[in-house]
């Protein structure tokens, strides 16, 4: 019922409140919706549900007439509604009964032995559920935290981008400058490529003015020998060969 | 809300609710609530939740079928 109050009046309140507590405060007890986001962190349910005694009556009720009545009041009052129902046969006592007594106190029996069981079965199930959602929320929760120190990574290799465009300017450096000697030696080839083909062009010119010399020197001696020279030269060899055969009989 | 209520304003309180269907259902609504959110909707339910609910419902079905058991009375005045 106050929690109804309050949510009547909290969008008036709401201006005049400082801001809320943070989001990351955990709840003990049901938090009324008195912050301005009210669905984030829901708050956890409560342990234990309201006491009932004797399965039957809600704990309140005997709390409401211990004031006045003390511990004994609620019993009383119980003792008394029973004898009247039952002379007035308000209550009518018949076979039914008698089969309501039997199911309550086999029903009564059974849960007394095997109760407990029954919840720490239940408990476990319980505990199993949660544990696979904590599970999800602990392996989503972490893979975000990877996934941000990834990002913080990636942001100290953003600062390595001077190094990065400093290697490619001397990448490009050298590129242009092995381009620009390459051309050099091409310009050096083709010049001395020239330059060898006049020098070759003077030797084979030399040459062949020599050749040619020599070939008309030739040409003008042998024309020169008259047959008068020759005739002298043959008889002149022939002395000489007779010479050189005597000598030749004289050592033998 | 009905706990606040003093009893000589009961009539005056009874006068301001709103008995249209939607607020009987929106009543309906929040009783259920309240109930489910107090003995259900916990960690560790005990048996009072439920049981509170089938002995309302024998107690109920007990005075419908009143008239029909009248007639087994072992006595005729009392």
């Amino acid at each position: 019922m106050l929690s109804r109050l309050v949510l009547r009046a909290a969008p008036a309140a709401l201006k005049s409140l400082p801001p809320p507590f943070p989001a990351g405060i955990l709840y003990t007890k049901r938090a009324l919706h008195a912050s301005q986001q009210c669905l984030a962190p829901v708050p956890p349910l409560p342990e234990k549900g309201g006491e009932v005694r004797y399965g039957l009556i809600p704990e309140e009720f005997f709390q409401f007439l211990y004031p006045k009545t003390g511990v004994t009041g609620p019993y009383m009052l119980g003792t008394g509604l029973l004898l009247y129902f039952l002379s007035k046969e308000i209550y009518i006592v018949n076979h039914e009964t008698v089969a309501a007594a039997c199911i309550l106190s086999v029903l009564i029996y059974g849960i007394k032995k095997y109760g407990s069981d029954v919840a720490a079965f239940a408990d476990k199930l319980n505990e199993e559920k949660v544990a696979t959602a904590l599970a999800v929320k602990n392996d989503a929760i972490k893979d975000l935290e990877t996934a941000i120190e990834q990002e913080k990574k990636e942001q100290w290799r953003v600062e390595g981008r001077s190094y990065l465009f400093d290697a490619k300017r001397n990448n490009i450096a050298m590129l242009l400058e092995a381009n620009y000697r390459e051309r050099l030696l091409t310009v050096y080839n083709e010049v001395k490529k020239r330059l060898d083909y006049q020098v070759a062009m003077q030797l084979l010119k030399r040459q062949k003015e020599q050749d040619h010399m020599i070939q008309w020197v030739e040409k003008n001696v042998v024309q020169s020998i008259t047959p008068q020279q020759q005739k002298d030269s043959i008889a002149k060899c022939i002395l000489d060969l007779k010479a050189l055969s005597k000598s030749a009989q004289m050592t033998v | 809300m009905l706990m606040d209520v003093k009893l000589g304003q009961l009539t005056s309180w009874l006068a301001m609710r709103d008995f249209t269907p939607g607020g009987i259902a929106g009543a309906v609504r929040r009783g259920y609530d309240r109930y489910y959110n107090k003995y259900i909707n916990v960690r560790k339910g005990g048996l009072g939740g439920i049981t509170m609910v089938l002995a309302g419902y024998v107690i109920v079905s007990y005075i419908w079928s009143y008239d029909h058991l009248k007639h087994d009375r072992h006595r005729k005045y009392h």
